[in-house]
């Protein structure tokens, strides 16, 4: 289990120096077959997203060189991003890959984005045959913990955006957003980001109005919407399922007598105004009416920073799932690190012990079946005494990180080929074919970072 | 034995009633994973003592009051489970289960009732209490959507809301919920009152309107008229509609209650 990770994240390193090292979708397979071919690299995956660029890599023994790989890769002279690099090994390697998978390690700790961003840099990988074996089973490991930290930890399940927060206080006041109708009053950035996400959830038709009437036409042409002139909004509003104000106007617009009208003209059925004007648009007696509910800026702050806290207490929960899975993983590797030899060790013997009786028989003559037997269990004696002791200092080995110093030496001692060993366990011994090192005796052209900005 | 089925049930429906309970405040999702098996177990052995109790002593003994008292509570039950298969929450709990429970546990200590004859009813009477049933069930399914609507729109008007009111579900899902149920509701009752007068005026003559509980029904109907109408004509919603909802449930269990008062609803030969 020789894993290591080396690259540069949001809390290593900040965007000029993230910038240098991204490497664009259509590079990454070049990308990865030089790292690949590189001394002692195994098996490696790029994730290169605008938050973080890390390479990931196995290696035979354990010594693989990243940062010769990032100063080639990039043309970078000897130390000069060095403090902006991470680097983890083995088993703080494997760490890391749960939590980038589980995006306890993102920006916004429980954004889904990370997974599917990692997913697709394993998909690429295992395209141009960069993940074969044991990375792939990490990687498959990791999704799986994924999924786990976001089925049993709330970590994922609440919005930390203004715009998202709107959209889950929509849904909870109408259900489905499906066919209901938005109303933009005053066409402000922040208003058209509420519209777009509440689109996304299936809001139907848009209303705009806007004091310069040019603007609401120019907002309702992107959203397919309705330009309505501002002298007609209080006849118009009770036409919106949900209201979202945010003009530059030093008074309210909407008072309370203009909420009881709306709610008669809509038969009491409930309304949702979302405030994000400063100085507010919206009265907030109006939300002391039944069926109207009203959210400020401050308001819908509020909710997202107690989602933040929330999700803050659940990545604790997070975090210990995934130490977790670490141990297990760790256990099973080790085994499966061994095993691969106990098998051919007692094959090899048996083998030995066949052909020994195989050349003795000729001479022994006709056995009776008793003798055969006795024969028999003899010889397997013989080699079950001799291989007690590898096995059980294999056994203990697996559980301690010395264990490929036994594995070699049980191997040299028995002179096991490695060929012999079949695989059993998911994790095989086996190495890869010997890869061509054509690539990397070329020079690394140095690489514009501006070409691949992401 | 139908007896010992029903108590089984009732110490099941008390699970389902504490976890309600804790789920108020906390997220109580170690006494779900005990009690949703219980209430569905409870549902089951409940069934099972009412088919019986049916078997043995003939239809005619699920009126007397403590049977009808315990399909309503399974009927209600049934309904509390629907809701959590449509709507995937189980907020509604904290309201029905007290019911449910108290009514089981009623019926589940009642003294065994005389035994009546309802061949001198014939049928007539067996529809009027089922459909009665059916149409309490649904009353009390309207009031704890009003119940359920005031909370969660006064939550959001505070802007906090509980663990428990973020399970629910959406404002005006819960408001649909309670209006298909009075929609559902009101022919049932209608009906089912109109058989007990039909069958009432030709067996006591016109003084059976004097009754407690023929009274205490009639102005129960009227409350669940007003709901229908205001709802129609105004759209009421939210506070106004569950003070009406609530004052209708109260009416409901006056006249439920009545039972006991009442000479006509004995069943019994004269």
């Amino acid at each position: 289990m020789n894993f290591s990770v080396l690259g540069v994240n949001h809390k290593t390193a900040p965007v000029e120096v993230r910038e240098r090292f991204a490497i664009s979708e259509s590079r990454l397979p070049e990308a990865l077959a030089r790292l690949t071919a590189m001394d002692g690299v195994e098996e490696g995956m790029i994730v290169s997203t605008c938050n973080r660029v890390e390479i990931f890599a196995r290696s035979q023994n354990g010594n693989c060189d990243l940062q010769k790989f990032v100063r080639d890769y990039f043309g970078f002279s000897a130390g000069e991003y060095e403090p902006y690099i991470f680097e983890h090994q083995q088993l703080e390697a494997v760490k890391h890959v749960f939590r980038v998978a589980s995006s306890l390690d993102s920006m916004v700790v429980g954004e889904s984005q990370i997974l599917g961003q990692v997913k697709e840099a394993y998909a690429t990988a295992r395209a141009v045959g960069a993940v074969n074996s044991q990375l792939d089973q990490l990687l498959t490991r990791a999704f799986a913990v994924a999924k786990k930290v976001r089925n049993e930890t709330t970590i994922a399940t609440s919005s930390v955006s203004i715009a998202s927060v709107a959209v889950e206080l929509a849904e909870k006041i109408f259900g489905s957003l499906t066919g209901k109708s938005v109303y933009l009053v005053g066409a402000g950035k922040m208003c058209e980001l509420a519209a777009r996400h509440l689109i996304a959830h299936g809001a139907k038709k848009i209303y705009v109005g806007n004091r310069t009437y040019d603007r609401a036409v120019a907002l309702a042409e992107k959203f397919d919407g309705e330009a309505i002139p501002f002298d007609r909004l209080y006849d118009t509003a009770p036409w919106a399922d949900i209201i979202i104000s945010s003009t530059g106007a030093p008074h309210t617009i909407f008072r309370k007598e203009h909420g009881e009208k709306f709610l008669q003209a809509r038969k009491n059925r409930p309304m949702f105004f979302i405030d994000i004007a400063v100085p507010r648009d919206i009265d907030p007696a109006l939300n002391d009416l039944d069926g109207i509910f009203v959210y400020n800026i401050d308001d819908l702050q509020q909710v997202v920073a107690s989602h933040i806290g929330d999700r803050r207490k659940e990545a604790v929960r997070a975090e210990l799932l995934v130490e977790e899975e670490v141990r297990k993983f760790e256990q099973r590797a080790q085994t499966a690190d061994v095993v691969p030899t106990i098998v051919s060790l007692q094959q090899h013997l048996e083998n030995l012990r066949q052909a020994e009786l195989d050349r003795v028989r000729g001479r022994l003559g006709n056995l009776s079946p008793e003798q055969e037997m006795a024969v028999e269990s003899l010889t397997r004696g013989i080699i079950n005494k001799i291989m007690h002791t590898p096995i059980t200092t294999l056994k203990s080995a697996a559980r301690d990180p010395e264990s490929t110093t036994v594995v070699d030496v049980v191997r040299k001692l028995f002179n096991l080929r490695t060929e012999a060993a079949p695989m059993p366990a998911p994790v095989a011994i086996v190495p890869a074919p010997v890869r061509q090192p054509a690539a990397s005796a070329e020079p690394a052209p140095p690489l514009a970072a501006s070409q691949n900005r992401k | 034995m139908p007896l010992v089925w029903l108590r089984v049930a009732t110490v099941l429906y008390g699970v389902g009633l504490v976890h309600a309970i804790l789920m108020l405040r906390q997220k109580g999702e170690r006494s779900g994973r005990i009690a949703a098996p219980a209430v569905c177990l409870g549902m089951v052995f409940h069934f099972v003592s009412l088919v019986e109790t049916a078997v043995l002593y003939g239809y005619a003994e699920l009126l007397t009051i403590r049977h009808a008292e315990s399909a309503l509570a399974l009927i209600i039950a049934v309904i509390f489970a629907g809701l959590y298969l449509r709507y995937k929450t189980a907020s509604p709990a904290a309201f029905i289960f007290p019911l449910v429970f108290i009514l089981t546990f009623a019926s589940a200590i009642a003294q065994h009732s005389v035994t009546i004859s309802s061949s001198i009813f014939g049928g007539w009477i067996f529809f009027h209490v089922c459909t009665l049933i059916f149409g309490y069930a649904m009353l009390f399914l309207s009031f704890v959507s009003s119940l359920l609507y005031l909370v969660l729109s006064r939550q959001l008007k505070r802007k906090q809301t509980s663990p428990w009111a973020a399970r629910m579900p959406a404002l005006q899902e819960i408001d649909e919920l309670g209006y298909r149920a009075l929609l559902l509701g009101f022919p049932f009752m209608t009906i089912g009152l109109l058989a007990g007068s039909v069958v009432a005026e030709e067996r006591f003559g016109a003084a059976f309107a004097a009754d407690p509980k023929v009274l205490l029904s009639l102005l129960m109907w009227g409350i669940y008229l007003t709901l229908l109408y205001t709802r129609w004509s105004a759209g009421w919603r939210g506070r106004k509609a569950a003070y009406l909802a609530s004052f209708a449930f109260l009416v409901a269990v006056c006249a439920w209650g009545a039972n006991y008062l009442s000479k006509l609803h004995r069943f019994i030969a004269p």
